[in-house]
């Protein structure tokens, strides 16, 4: 953490843990994934001291691309204080010793699952998604030579059917994470679990994205500035969540937020799921309507609210 | 006004490493026809649909298709993107079983619709509007537009298995043993149905099946398969009526005795 010494690896590991010859490959099959926008690169994806549902993906990209002068910010379900952005950043923190940051705005690179931040990123930053499962076709294809086949051909129709699913069995599209994606017009592209909340960010954004799903070895990128555009029916176009509340703690109308369980008597409140921009917001002066009565003194002094669902 | 025909196969050879299953199967199809291939099992029949149809690699021969715009192209030739292409929008294909061309869990709508999807169209009630139609044209109740098909019967899955495919207004459909596995009433009423929407389609059509009873209701010519050859052709009354080779009086004797 002393910015006037050179960032190194903790005693007996390679600099962010993977050896150079490793790193090189998956930087090789990162080119790739960058020329080719939102077609699926395989790369040699290697052990790693998490298990696979840690987004060890994420993290084999985030290894390959991080170099001494970066400052890495981890979050996870839109927090930087949740247990898997802790252990990843703390991984990163031993393996690299390179600085860490909260500050969406001063990170080069964000490594996420599930959200990406409310701050919009910038030329120069990268963001990596960790992704379980890569293939949009899947649910409808099993076989990889036949995905492969239709990816190469563009045939893409069928996946129309699983939103004409949706509209059939609720009266819309119900999906709401992992919303599918039409990359650059032409390749198929699941954004990883993040809410379709955040899909409109994706679309032509200033930041370079890469994708990395450990288990099943492949890479994928959106470069700076592609077209990104969520699937849809013309008379059921692509919307995203709203909220009829504000954020409790700063008053944002524009941000997504969680609900989460205040007190034993199951009083609810909406809160920023991005901590940093909800953080910044309050820093700023702006104030929410504050968390309800009976929540514990902990909300008085602002600190993050327990999550659903943790 | 000299017709031609919509599709020429020539030539058509299919080996298993050492078996021939098909050898040098030639046949023309013209606009309107339906074409009966007829065989037990193990004549090659199902192997030659399944070459025609690009669902197996031929291992020599052409398949030339006349396509809605014009040329004739061969379609073992074609490049793969344009031959899938002609196949889910010009041709369709009615498998025996129903699980096999159906999606059992999405609901009747969108396995119609899917070929429409596959062509660009983006309407959500358009799209099911057009699957309530074709529903109607194959006498399913409409109201079942919303339900899995897995939930249908078998007489129903293969109607709705017809109308996926129709839907597209496809110029050839292939249909193996599309009256397979049902029983006799629901078999006979499939294959009104078939002969109506043959009718009213123009559709021309190739069908394989094992059941002279089904060729005699539903083609117009047939072709007698055994052993990977054709050892017959002609009209279906006059070749059923009148065989000349001894596998087809042979087969033609004991059907009637069944
Ligand atoms: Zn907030």
């Amino acid at each position: 953490m002393n910015a006037m010494t050179e960032p190194v690896a903790e005693d007996g590991y390679n600099f962010a843990f993977l050896d150079e010859q490793t790193k090189r490959m998956i930087r090789r099959a990162i080119l790739k994934a960058v020329a080719i926008p939102g077609h699926q690169i395989p790369f040699g994806s290697r052990e790693m001291p998490l298990s696979y549902g840690w987004g060890t993906g994420g993290i084999q990209v985030t290894a390959a691309v991080i170099g001494r002068d970066d400052t890495l910010k981890v979050i996870d379900q839109g927090a930087d204080d949740t247990t898997n952005a802790v252990s990843i950043r703390g991984f990163f923190r031993r393996m690299t010793g390179v600085a860490t940051t909260e500050r969406t705005d001063q990170a080069t690179i964000v490594q996420t699952r599930h959200r990406i931040p409310e701050t919009r990123l910038a030329e120069g930053q990268v963001i990596v998604y960790q992704v379980p499962i890569p293939e949009p076709l899947r649910w409808l294809e099993p076989r990889e030579t036949e995905t492969c086949k239709m990816h190469g051909l563009a045939e893409y129709g069928a996946m129309h059917v699983k939103l004409y699913e949706d509209i059939v069995r609720y009266g819309r599209i119900e999906t709401a994470y992992d919303y599918p994606v039409m990359v650059n017009g032409r390749y198929l592209m699941r954004p990883s679990p993040i809410p379709k909340f955040d899909n409109p960010k994706m679309d032509r954004m200033p930041a370079l994205q890469l994708f990395g799903a450990g288990r099943e070895k492949r890479i994928y990128a959106v470069p700076p500035y592609t077209s990104v555009k969520s699937l849809d029916f013309e008379d059921h176009p692509f919307e995203v969540e709203r909220w009829e509340h504000c954020c409790a703690l700063c008053g944002s109308n524009d941000s997504f937020l969680d609900e989460i369980v205040v007190d034993d008597s199951g009083n609810r409140a909406f809160v920023c799921s991005d901590t940093d921009y909800c953080g910044e917001r309050r820093a700023q002066g702006h104030q929410g309507a504050g968390m309800p009565a009976g929540y514990g003194q902990a909300a008085a002094d602002g600190a993050a609210p327990g999550r659903k669902g943790d | 006004m000299k017709e031609q025909p919509i599709l020429e196969v020539r030539d058509l050879t299919r080996r298993f490493g050492l078996r021939t299953a098909v050898r040098d199967v030639g046949f023309e199809l013209w606009p309107g026809e339906v074409l009966g291939i007829v065989g037990e099992s193990g004549s090659g029949k199902t192997t030659l649909l399944n070459c025609v149809g690009g669902r197996l690699p031929a291992d020599d021969g052409t398949v030339l298709y006349r396509t809605a715009a014009g040329p004739a192209v061969d379609m073992l030739a074609l490049a793969e993107a344009k031959r899938r292409r002609l196949l889910r929008t010009e041709w369709g294909f009615v498998h025996q079983n129903p699980r096999d061309g159906l999606r059992l869990d999405v609901s009747a709508g969108g396995n119609v619709g899917e070929r429409l999807m596959a062509l660009g169209h983006r309407h959500y009630g358009n799209l099911r509007q057009a699957a309530i139609d074709w529903l109607a044209q194959v006498e399913i109740d409409t109201a079942r537009v919303d339900d899995a098909p897995r939930a249908f019967s078998g007489g129903m899955q293969q109607r709705l298995q017809i109308a996926r495919n129709l839907v597209t207004h496809p110029r050839v459909v292939l249909m193996d043993e599309p009256t397979g596995g049902l029983d006799v009433s629901v078999q006979a009423r499939l294959l009104d149905l078939l002969r109506r929407l043959v009718r009213e389609t123009g559709v021309s059509a190739v069908i394989v099946t094992h059941d002279l009873g089904v060729a005699r209701l539903l083609a117009d010519r047939l072709l007698v398969m055994k052993g990977g050859e054709v050892v017959e052709g002609g009209l279906t009354d006059r070749l059923l009526d009148d065989p000349h080779h001894p596998y087809t009086q042979l087969l033609v004797s004991s059907a009637l005795s069944v």
